[in-house]
């Protein structure tokens, strides 16, 4: 019990700072490593809920995709980020009692909401014992959720098309395989030449 | 305090959603940092969907935690596709030159 609270405290604090350091850095660069630490540090608190298959997918997908992804932009792109953070300070300010305000509000309501112990029965789908995580959530992904997995796989398909069809150009200037041109060459649009030796065409 | 409950999580989740909530308005010029904090917001919101699957033992919570992982993944490759169109058209990524469609 204690090691589970030991790690969720250090899973949590490591979580929050490295939040706060991802929209408080000066570097774009760095913020974006800061959070692939902030998503591995989910991972671990989705690892002490139980939740294994979604601590993997947490760091396969956002970590190896998504973050990469941000890597890969922000060094592709020439920008000086020193003149985008003016008018950093001017909001601090605002900000932060804004900030504070929200989360102590829902804070409150956390803490002083209760659960009814009847809430637990009346779930869609009860987590069944015995099984391990990723089988559990498989049996009910296939079969129950199966029209909302694939809705999921449209959205991403959809994602894939948009991403391609935005950024891509024609450019001039580049030679491009033409494969019809290819395959309608013959025998007759080749001319062969006997050359002899020491003279040239 | 050595006891983890239900309550831990959704405090966690909270004070991530408004760091999220705080970076979108702190950094009004960087877009980059704008989409970071809303994937920051989103993973909040997974925090909460999981946290309620455990505790209550369902199921459901962590099928639409996997749904909002596939949403925030598709935002994120289509947010940066349009940045990336619009730093090629001007030059720069600074939200306050997002006006072009002002009348």
């Amino acid at each position: 019990m204690i090691v589970q609270a030991l790690s969720f405290y250090v899973f949590a604090a490591v979580l929050i700072v490295s939040g706060v350091l991802v929209v408080a850095n000066r570097n774009p660069v760095y913020s974006v490593l800061f959070l692939i630490l902030t998503f591995f540090n989910a991972a671990g608190l989705f690892v002490l809920l139980g939740a294994e298959f979604l601590a993997m997918m947490l760091v396969v997908v956002y970590v190896g995709a998504v973050a990469v992804l941000f890597l890969f932009v922000v060094m592709m792109l020439d920008i000086n980020f020193a003149e985008l953070r003016q008018g950093f300070v001017r909001y601090a300010g605002i900000g932060a009692v804004v900030g504070i305000v929200l989360v102590a509000e829902i804070i409150f309501v956390v803490s002083s909401g209760a659960m009814s112990p009847a809430a637990g029965a009346l779930g869609g789908s009860p987590m069944p014992a015995g099984v391990t995580n990723t089988e559990a959530l498989g049996n009910i992904l296939y079969t129950d959720y199966f029209y909302l997995f694939q809705a999921a796989g449209v959205v991403l398909l959809i994602a894939m098309i948009g991403a391609i069809v935005l950024t891509h150009r024609e450019r001039e200037g580049v030679r491009r395989q033409r494969i019809a041109a290819q395959l309608a060459r013959d025998r007759r649009s080749v001319e062969i030449k006997k050359v002899p030796t020491g003279t040239g065409i | 305090m050595w006891e983890i409950t239900l309550t831990h999580y959704l405090t966690v989740a909270a004070i991530l959603f408004t760091i999220g909530v705080f970076g979108i308005f702190l950094n009004r010029k960087n877009v980059i940092i704008i989409l970071m904090s809303v994937e920051l917001i989103l993973l909040s919101v997974n925090i909460n969907l999981v946290a309620f699957s455990s505790f209550l033992g369902d199921m459901v919570g962590q099928v639409f935690a996997m749904l909002v992982l596939t949403v925030a993944a598709a935002e994120a490759a289509i947010g940066l596709a349009i940045l990336v169109v619009y730093f090629r058209n001007r030059g720069s990524i600074a939200v306050e030159d997002l006006n072009v469609m002002k009348g």
